[in-house]
């Protein structure tokens, strides 16, 4: 069962055709072969959702699901997507609803300069995706490749904690305050 | 405005989502590189690959001939040099001359796209004459010739400083007890997920646009105005939301200007996007700083006199070098009473990326000499560390001896709280071997007393416009760069007018539509942007109040703000919605707008140098950490941290929370493993000196698993000076969490780690060291200057 | 941003057509797995290979064959998260599911594949750095330069081999097939691992790495994997310690082998406490420590990845005795 032709070949001169599936569009484009996914998402498709901060693989900020699973974009050539279902951060919701990942992260704190955020998202959706009851070791375990130089973690914990209750179907939990120290009276309050 | 004047009860203090927060979490927020236009341009920058060099020639004949390539720019094209300070103007944004560290950008290249830049880029030859490498401090007092600047105190001395208040050697004579310490505190980066990004275009106005990832849009427009040789009015610089900030972004870079040039010489949209050594290269980050600290207390533990000596390693440029040097010791008397103040601190020039203001500017560095040397201190003398600084804490409406005016502290109740939340009194020494419990306390200010160039003009200013429907869009020049400075500006204006914040649009970070604020830098903008947001909105509430008070037939003082209405407070019945007293108001006297601004009060501090220390407010923070430490390798754990921060008021809890652990994040990352270190080779084999590992593989930030469990804690206590009472969180409650890890650690197993950070091969050393000590053991001779002599307060007027 | 150099892409469908691919582009061809360790090293301009040879497409290299009964074959580019969560590894050999899962990071381990990791260049702190980095200091021997950094008098390269993966498989006895035009070879894993920080590897440049072969463990083995780096996440080890021993009656050692990852430019066997063990007990203190000095020997430590020279040798000694420790664990 030998494929017939001569081996698939793209470049250096000519670019190729490839089609993919991204955020449940198909979307077919020309490119280089030396055009990772991350700039194909950005440039061609203007898709800038998708951030970047080191483009080696480092950091986390360039990840999406690729068929599914948690990738760094900035690793994976374009031409390698052919045929494959991408996800970013512009595909978690369908709609003006946001994904109650997003509603988690936006009300709980977990997103403050936001540039992580697209990365810790599709990071989170795809822990979720797999284990709805993911525990907080399980959440951290995840997201260990996803850094974040704002928040400390500590809040995203709380939103894909408080995201996975919503998509068990319970209520979302409201956000942790911190313990606040008053003692002093204050008639201003 | 004094606080609690004008709360309607809509915004402040409530756990609301940041107004900002949908775009972040739908991924449209635009960042600086999300910015794209039509025939878009890339540019790359060509950098030094010497330390420290003369430009013999720049051959640029081969990249020009490359296909895509569309100009190429060097020293030439930008004789006029910048700076941030007015006293540093230092550097050019391509290299005139010479160049003085490996990254410092020669020539630039133009070309289709980033690929092509990048290519011809490589092609460009720099031939150079090699000078003396300066490596470090040491060296740079050592080696005088060759300057690295022709400016400064002397050789290689960038800045030396020295402030007495009061006599302190005769206080150290007449001390009980005199305490020495050496300590080192090793530099670090900002490391925002962001790398910076420019995109430059002329607008079809005409207007020069420069969109960049600035903290300070106000200062690069400047800068790019004095370069480029254009007036203000015709350049427009951009501040996009930023992917973090740190002070990272507070300098007007050389690729801003770069960009901006070649937008004009080409016609066409230039964009320039930083890779991540680039953005080490960029740094800007905390000083390298040795320390030499003296202390002199009485019988009781009072301190008598403290003296602190620093010597920072500034890098190749001056940058905020001067204020960062005055920094070492500015803040070193507000949180514990100390009779009796000396200072001396110089920063040397070195080849090295220049270093600037990162979170805590100056302070982190002699606030973990201070810290640990009181936990010292207290050791020696049988003390509870947490009890001598309850006792030994400043007080409310006090000057310190370097003059600088405490109005409100919460510093004792931050202590009690963590003291309590942590069990601190029954658990500490009780954990068991290779456990430990660490404490410390720190102080920051809420903006700078001072502008970085002299002027007598407003610090913030706000517009508000309030249309028919009932909109109310607030200008600031203000920048957000990941702290929620947009929500806090929206936030006050609502709560004053009784709306919600996401009532209220915000346009920030533009200097031709917004008025002049000067930056996100020295936590200045929730004091200074919010009590101009306050004083705007105030103003527009007066004529709402006017107008609502005509249509209710009531007296203006009885019109209530709440739920987007306003209304009789005296029968809540009779009101009319927002936007029809916006119509009311604009019918009996015109569009509404109305303008606010803030200028702090003058400082008390009135010598030279007393310009870097006094602000409106101070924070501040206390923590306890708990550490496991394996004694067999010297890993530290840090198991919990508690932390309770003074914040006046929390306008946003859920934010304030955010900014507390960010920090005490940012705080772990430095104590336990961020290093900006240096390679230096063997010089018989290369006079190279560079960036031991510009990666984020290499430089080492805390991974969601090395984060530890953290109780933040809020002191409240509203400060006369804050919007609402409220103070600043974005870079205080860093500061303590360095100096509680030493601490901790040295509960844990008893060993003193004197410099940061405290790896584990620096804590392994210390427990087979006889001295159960690792730090610095000498402070090199120092050209002081004559010191500026100053009375505190208690001794006599400035 | 950081892109790739320019380069033509080939897409071989079959093992066959691979083979000859590589043969026919000759040495101006890499391939490329998961890319993560390649990708990395392009951008860096490390490597710029003219052509890189995708070996997604090859199902031969896909296939998995076997149990923890009969053995494994694990064809090379069976991804790093499959292994933890393959039944049949994490029950028979617990310490390669435990490397695996380890390495670097989870979005890595999604697209990281097993023959990738043990094909891992060699790192070096003067060698993974751009090449204006690398141009400020002066080329190294490893590429374009006569001087290596890290040993100025030295003839040759002594990068570090960072696999994580790499010293659990030779602890476990495990071999590799390697594939070209010309036919097919199997090797003990430990084989596939040159002494040398340029050609780490013995592999020709007409070969591939198409299966990994996992023995089948005897039930009284045990085996442990130990991994030291600076954070919890993300980085390479700077001493990966493999360890499997059969223990008989009583917990008497009968057959033990131990490699040291991150020490060296191949997998280090530490033979000496290997032969040590044999006839004594792990649940005696003076064995473990004394085995542990005579590992931690074989480690040679240079001052060329993360944490002080000094400190990783006393590591290599703490770690391999908490390798043995966690061996002698009752179960
Ligand atoms: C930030 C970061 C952290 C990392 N941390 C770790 C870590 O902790 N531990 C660790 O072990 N690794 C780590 N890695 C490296 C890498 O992710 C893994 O080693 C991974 O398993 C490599 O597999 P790959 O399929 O992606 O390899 P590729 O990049 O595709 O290939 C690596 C090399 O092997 C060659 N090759 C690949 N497959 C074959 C084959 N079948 N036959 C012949 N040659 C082949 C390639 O030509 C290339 O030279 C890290 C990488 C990054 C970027
Ligand atoms: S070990 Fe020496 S030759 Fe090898 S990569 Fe490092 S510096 Fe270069
Ligand atoms: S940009 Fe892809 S991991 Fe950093
Ligand atoms: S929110 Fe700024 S990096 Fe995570």
């Amino acid at each position: 069962m030998s494929p017939a032709g001569p081996v698939p070949e793209h470049g250096p001169r000519a670019r190729s055709r490839i089609s993919l599936i991204v955020n449940t569009q198909p979307r077919e484009l020309l490119v280089d072969p030396w055009k990772t996914l991350l700039e194909l998402l950005r440039e061609d498709l203007g898709l800038t959702g998708t951030k970047h901060g080191c483009e080696l693989g480092e950091c986390g900020a360039c990840a999406v699901l690729l068929d599914g699973d948690l990738a760094l974009s900035c690793l994976v050539p374009a031409v390698e997507c052919d045929g494959r279902h991408v996800t970013t951060v512009e595909g978690l919701r369908d709609g003006p609803e946001l994904h109650p990942l997003q509603a988690a992260f936006a009300d709980h704190g977990a997103t403050q300069c936001g540039y992580c955020t697209p990365g810790m998202l599709v990071a989170a959706r795809w822990v979720l995706d797999r284990n709805p009851s993911a525990t907080r070791e399980e959440i951290a375990e995840a997201l260990s490749g996803q850094l974040c130089r704002c928040t400390g973690y500590l809040q995203i914990y709380e939103a894909v904690e408080s995201a996975a209750r919503v998509l068990r179907g319970e209520p979302p939990s409201p956000p942790r305050l911190p313990a606040a120290d008053r003692s002093v009276p204050d008639d201003a309050r | 405005m004094t606080p609690g004047d004008g709360r309607t009860g809509s915004a402040v203090g409530r756990p609301l989502r940041r107004i900002d927060a949908r775009g972040k979490v739908t991924g449209e927020t635009l960042f600086a590189d999300d910015l794209s236009l039509p025939g878009m341009l890339h540019l790359k920058l060509v950098r030094a690959s010497l330390p420290h060099a003369r430009i013999l020639g720049v051959e640029t004949a081969a990249a020009r001939g490359m296909e895509g390539v569309r100009a190429i720019l060097t020293g030439a094209d930008f004789l006029v040099p910048f700076g941030i300070l007015p006293v540093s103007q230092d550097e050019h944004a391509l290299c005139v001359g010479k160049v003085r560290f490996v990254g410092d950008p020669v020539a630039a290249v133009v070309a289709d796209d980033e690929l092509s830049a990048e290519e011809a880029a490589a092609l460009v030859e720099v031939r150079y004459e090699p000078l003396a490498t300066i490596a470090s401090p040491e060296e740079a007092l050592s080696t005088p010739e060759p300057r690295i600047h022709d400016y400064g105190d002397g050789g290689n001395v960038h800045k030396a400083v020295a402030l007495d208040f009061g006599d302190v050697p005769a206080a150290l004579a007449g001390a009980d007890r005199v305490f020495e310490d050496l300590f080192f505190y090793q530099g670090n980066t900002h490391l925002a997920m962001e790398q910076h990004a420019t995109l430059a275009y002329v607008d079809p106005d005409g207007l020069l646009t420069i969109a960049s990832s600035t903290q300070t849009p106000h200062y690069l427009h400047r800068a790019a105005a004095r370069v480029l040789g254009l007036p203000p009015a015709r350049i427009r610089v951009l501040a996009p939301p930023q992917g973090g900030g740190f002070g990272g972004k507070t300098d007007p870079f050389n690729h801003e200007i770069v960009a901006a040039r070649a937008a004009l010489l080409t016609g066409r949209p230039v964009k320039i996007a930083l890779t991540r050594e680039e953005v080490f290269l960029c740094h800007r980050g905390r000083h390298p700083v040795l320390m030499r600290m003296r202390t002199g207390i009485d019988r009781s533990g009072r301190i008598l006199g403290h003296s602190v000596e620093t010597l920072l390693d500034g890098g190749a440029y001056g940058s905020y070098g001067v204020a960062s040097t005055f920094y070492t010791g500015a803040l070193e008397t507000v949180t514990y009473r100390m009779d009796r103040y000396r200072f001396r601190g110089c920063r040397t020039f070195t080849n090295k990326p220049p270093c600037g203001p990162k979170r805590g500017h100056g302070t982190p560095q002699p606030r973990f000499g201070l810290e640990v040397q009181i936990d010292k201190i207290c050791e020696q003398i049988g003390r509870d560390p947490a009890e001598w600084r309850i006792e030994n804490a400043t007080q409310p409406d006090t000057l310190t001896a370097n003059w600088l005016e405490i109005r409100t502290t919460g510093l004792v109740r931050c202590l009690e709280a963590v003291v309590a939340a942590s069990g601190w009194r029954e658990r500490r020494g009780k954990l068991g071997r290779g456990r430990g419990l660490g404490i410390a306390s720190s102080a920051y200010m809420c903006g700078a007393g001072l502008p970085i160039y002299f002027n007598d003009m407003p610090h913030s200013g706000v517009q508000l416009l309030l249309d028919r429907g009932g909109g109310v869009t607030a200008f600031c020049g203000s920048t957000e760069v990941g702290q929620g400075s947009d929500n806090v500006l929206a936030l006050l204006v609502a709560e004053v007018l009784g709306l919600l914040p996401s009532d209220v649009k915000v346009v920030t970070g533009d200097t031709s539509l917004a008025p002049v604020d000067l930056g996100s830098y020295s936590s200045r903008v929730t004091l200074m942007m919010g009590n101009a947001a306050v004083d705007a909105a105030s103003r527009a509430r007066e004529r709402l109040a006017a107008a609502a008070a005509t249509r209710l037939e009531i007296p203006a003082e009885r019109v209530g703000f709440g739920g987007g209405k306003l209304f009789d407070v005296s029968d809540p019945s009779r009101s009319i919605v927002f936007a029809q007293a916006v119509q009311l108001a604009e019918a009996a006297g015109g569009t509404v707008g109305t303008t606010g601004s803030y200028r702090p009060p003058t400082p008390k501090a009135r010598f030279k140098g007393g310009g870097v220390g006094p602000s409106p407010a101070y924070s501040y923070s206390a923590a306890v950490v708990e550490v496991a430490v394996d004694e067999a390798t010297g890993v530290v754990r840090v198991v919990k941290v508690w932390i309770a921060h003074d914040i006046g008021r929390a306008l946003n809890p859920v934010a304030v929370r955010g900014q507390v652990e960010g920090s005490v994040y940012m705080g772990l990352g430095e104590v336990l493993m961020e290093e900006q270190a240096f390679c230096r080779l063997p010089p018989r084999l290369s006079s190279a000196l560079v960036h031991r590992g510009p990666s984020m593989l290499d430089y080492k930030s805390p991974t969601s698993l090395d984060m530890p469990a953290v109780e933040t804690i809020l002191v409240e206590n509203p400060e006369p000076n804050g919007p609402f009472g409220a103070k600043e969180v974005g870079q205080g409650p860093l500061l303590p969490i360095p100096p509680a890890v030493a601490n901790a650690v040295h509960d844990a197993v008893g060993v003193r780690v004197d410099e940061s950070p405290v790896t584990p091969e620096k804590v392994l050393a210390a427990l087979r060291d006889p001295s159960r000590r690792f730090g610095p053991t000498t402070f090199p001779e120092v050209p002081w200057p004559e010191p500026v002599r100053v009375a505190p307060p208690w001794e006599g007027k400035p | 941003m950081m892109r790739l150099p320019r380069f033509r892409y080939l897409a071989p469908r079959t093992l066959p057509e691979l083979t000859a691919v590589l043969a026919d582009v000759g040495p101006d061809a890499a391939l490329l797995a998961g890319g993560t360790d390649l990708l990395p090293s392009m951008k860096r301009r490390q490597e710029t290979p003219a052509a890189l040879v995708g070996l997604r497409t090859v199902p031969e290299l896909r296939a998995r064959s076997g149990d923890a009964i009969a053995g494994l074959t694990l064809g090379a580019t069976t991804r790093l998260c499959e292994l933890a969560g393959d039944g049949a590894v994490t029950g028979a050999w617990p310490a390669l599911a435990r490397a695996a899962s380890l390495v670097g990071s989870p979005p890595l381990r999604n697209v990281g594949t097993l023959g990738g990791n043990l094909c891992l260049d060699t790192r070096c702190t003067y060698w993974n750095q751009t090449h204006a980095w690398r141009k400020s200091i002066g080329f190294c021997l490893k590429k374009d330069g006569d001087t290596c950094w890290v040993a100025p008098g030295s003839t040759r390269c002594w990068a570090v081999s960072s696999s994580d993966t790499a010293p659990v498989l030779c602890a476990l006895g495990a071999e590799v097939t390697l594939a070209s035009r010309t036919g097919e070879r199997r090797i003990p894993v430990p084989d596939l691992f040159a002494d040398d920080g340029i050609r780490h590897l013995t592999k020709a440049r007409g070969e591939v790495l198409a299966a990994i072969h996992l023995p089948s463990p005897r039930p009284d083995e045990r085996s442990v994997y130990l991994k030291l780096r600076r954070r919890e996440a993300i980085d390479f080890p700077v001493l990966g310690v493999a360890a499997r021993v059969r223990l008989g009656s009583g917990g008497v050692v009968e057959a033990a082998r131990i490699f040291l990852g991150g020490v060296g430019s191949r997998p280090q066997e530490a033979t000496a406490a290997a032969a040590f063990l044999l006839g004594r007990r792990l649940t005696d203190e003076e064995t473990v420590t004394e085995a542990a000095r005579l590992a931690a020997q074989v480690a040679k430590p240079l001052q060329n990845t993360d944490f002080a020279l000094g400190w990783r040798k006393g590591a290599a000694r703490e770690y391999v005795g908490r390798a043995l420790r966690e061996l002698a664990r009752p179960r």
